[in-house]
C-alpha cells in the first residue's frame, strides 16, 4: 500500500490581485508602501500564517483576512510583513555621535532631554541608547533623558517591553562587557535589567496617521523607516517630525537616508555631521 | 576617476579611494581559528573567507600558541574546551609571551553561562561568541573588536 503524503496548501504564489489587497491593507494600516523589491517578502511572510489558517492557498488566505471580523488576523498579517530587522548599536558610529550630541544638548538646554525613537521595532535601538546614556551620566541621574520609543506593531512592542532577547539577537552588535553588565541570562534568553527597562517608555504609534506625541523632542531617531513610504507621504512625515523637533534639536536618519530635497523644514546640521535640524526660518516659528 | 589618474603615486596613496581599496581589498586581515572540531573550523573558515580574512587553523591551544609566536594574526577565534591545552590556558600563556602585537581574542564556545563569560573577560578576552553562531554574529563581533 502506498501512503500518500498529506495534502499541503498551495503556498507557491500570491496572485497580483491578492498582492494588491495585501499592499492596500498594509498601506492603510501603516502608510508604508510595498515596493516591487519587497514583493517576495510578502509571500514569505504569509506562509507561516497560511499554515495555521486552514486555507488551501495564499489567495484563499487573503480572502480570510479580508473577511475577518476582528483585527487580530489583519494585525498578524501586517506584523509579519513589516520589516522588523534591527540590532543593538546598529551603525555603532552613529551611536557614539548620538551620545556626544545628547551630552552637549543636555549641557546647553539644561533640564531633562526628551528623545523619541521612531519605529523602534523590538527595542534594540532605545535600549542601546539607554545603555550609552547610563554609561555617560549614570542611570540614577535625575537628568537622565526621557526616552519614548514607538512602533506601529503591537507584537514588536510586546517583545520590546519584555526586553528579552534570544542568543542570536543579543549577540548582534552588543559588546560582551555591556551584555554582562545590563542583561541577565534566563534559560536560553537574555533579559535586560529592570533599571534599564524602566528608562524606556514604549507606546504604539502609527507615524503615518496618529498625531505626534505631545511636546518637543531634543533628539529624534527615525532610522531606516521613511524609505518605506511613498515620496509625497515621506515629505509630509518629515514636516511632522520637524514640527515636534525642539529648536536646536536633532533628527537622526539611517545611513542611506537624507532630508535633502525632501523636506522644507529640515536642513543638515552644521555641528553634527550626518544629523539634521530645523531650518532657521522654521525654528523661529516654534 | 579621471582626476585620480592625474595624481602622482604618493598623492594617490593618500586619497580616500586608495586607502579604502587598500584596507578592504588589498590588505587582508588574518584570523587564527582554534577549535578541536573540524566542522566548526570549516564553518568559521567559510564565513571568515567571505569576509575577506586570511584564515589559519589550530586544533588546540598549544598549536595556537606556536602559530601566534611564529606569526601573530590580527584576531584569534578561540574555543574553550580542547585537548592538550584549553582556550583559557592558551590565553594565559599568550599573555605571558612578549609578542610585540597581541592579537584580539574572541572566545567562541558552547560555554554560554554567565560565569564562563565573566571569567573570559577577566582573563583578558576581547569578545565572546556563544555557539551556535552565524555569519552576522561573527561579523558583528569582529566589528566590535575593530577587526573588520
Amino acid at each position: 500500500m502506498t501512503v500518500r503524503p498529506a495534502s499541503r496548501p498551495d503556498e507557491r504564489r500570491l496572485s497580483d490581485q491578492g498582492l494588491a489587497i495585501i499592499a492596500a491593507l498594509v498601506e492603510a494600516r501603516t502608510g508604508q508602501e510595498i515596493a516591487p523589491n519587497r514583493v517576495w517578502r510578502v509571500e514569505t511572510a504569509l506562509k507561516p500564517l497560511l499554515r495555521g489558517s486552514g486555507a488551501s492557498s495564499l489567495d484563499e488566505f487573503v480572502s480570510h483576512v479580508v473577511a475577518a471580523a476582528d483585527g487580530v488576523l489583519i494585525d498578524a498579517v501586517v506584523d509579519a510583513i513589516l520589516n522588523n530587522e534591527t540590532s543593538f548599536f546598529r551603525d555603532a558610529g552613529v551611536f557614539d555621535q548620538v551620545a556626544e550630541a545628547a551630552r552637549i544638548r543636555a549641557q546647553e538646554a539644561g533640564g531633562r532631554m526628551r528623545i523619541w525613537s521612531v519605529g523602534c521595532s523590538t527595542g534594540q535601538e532605545p535600549y542601546s541608547l539607554a545603555i550609552l546614556l547610563a554609561e555617560k551620566m549614570g542611570i540614577d541621574d535625575p537628568a537622565f533623558p526621557e526616552i519614548l520609543a514607538t512602533d506601529v506593531s503591537a507584537q514588536a512592542l510586546n517583545r520590546a517591553r519584555a526586553a528579552t532577547f534570544s542568543q542570536f539577537e543579543i549577540q548582534r552588535g552588543m559588546p560582551v562587557r555591556r551584555m554582562v553588565e545590563w542583561f541577565e541570562k534566563r534559560g536560553e534568553q537574555w533579559t535586560a535589567h529592570p533599571d534599564l527597562i524602566r528608562k524606556v517608555q514604549f507606546r504604539r504609534h502609527n507615524l503615518a496617521s496618529d498625531p505626534c506625541p505631545a511636546g518637543k523632542f531634543d533628539l529624534i531617531l527615525c532610522r531606516n523607516l521613511l524609505f518605506y513610504f511613498a515620496p509625497e507621504r515621506r515629505h509630509r512625515l518629515f514636516d511632522r517630525l520637524a514640527g515636534v523637533l525642539a529648536n536646536e534639536g536633532l533628527l537622526v536618519l539611517g545611513a542611506g537616508e537624507t532630508v535633502i530635497g525632501q523636506a522644507r523644514g529640515l536642513v543638515p546640521s552644521e555641528r553634527f555631521r550626518g544629523f539634521y535640524c530645523r531650518a532657521a526660518e522654521d525654528a523661529g516659528r516654534t | 576617476m579621471a582626476r585620480l589618474l592625474t595624481l602622482s603615486l604618493p598623492a594617490l596613496c593618500e586619497t580616500w579611494a586608495f586607502q579604502y581599496a587598500y584596507d578592504k581589498v588589498i590588505w587582508m586581515k588574518s584570523c587564527l581559528v582554534v577549535d578541536d572540531s573540524k566542522v566548526i573550523r570549516q564553518v568559521a573558515r567559510h564565513i571568515l573567507e567571505t569576509l575577506r580574512f586570511e584564515v589559519r587553523e589550530a586544533c588546540d591551544g598549544r598549536q595556537a600558541l606556536d602559530s601566534c609566536i611564529a606569526s601573530p594574526p590580527d584576531v584569534v577565534l578561540l574555543d574553550w574546551n580542547m585537548p592538550v591545552m584549553s582556550g583559557m590556558d592558551f590565553l594565559r600563556a599568550l599573555h605571558a609571551t612578549d609578542l610585540p602585537k597581541r592579537p584580539k581574542i574572541v572566545f567562541c564556545t558552547t560555554e554560554n553561562g554567565m560565569a564562563h563569560i565573566r571569567a573570559a573577560i577577566e582573563a583578558g578576552a576581547d569578545e565572546y561568541v556563544m555557539k551556535p553562531f552565524d555569519r552576522e554574529t561573527l561579523e558583528s563581533k569582529l566589528q566590535i573588536v575593530g577587526i573588520d
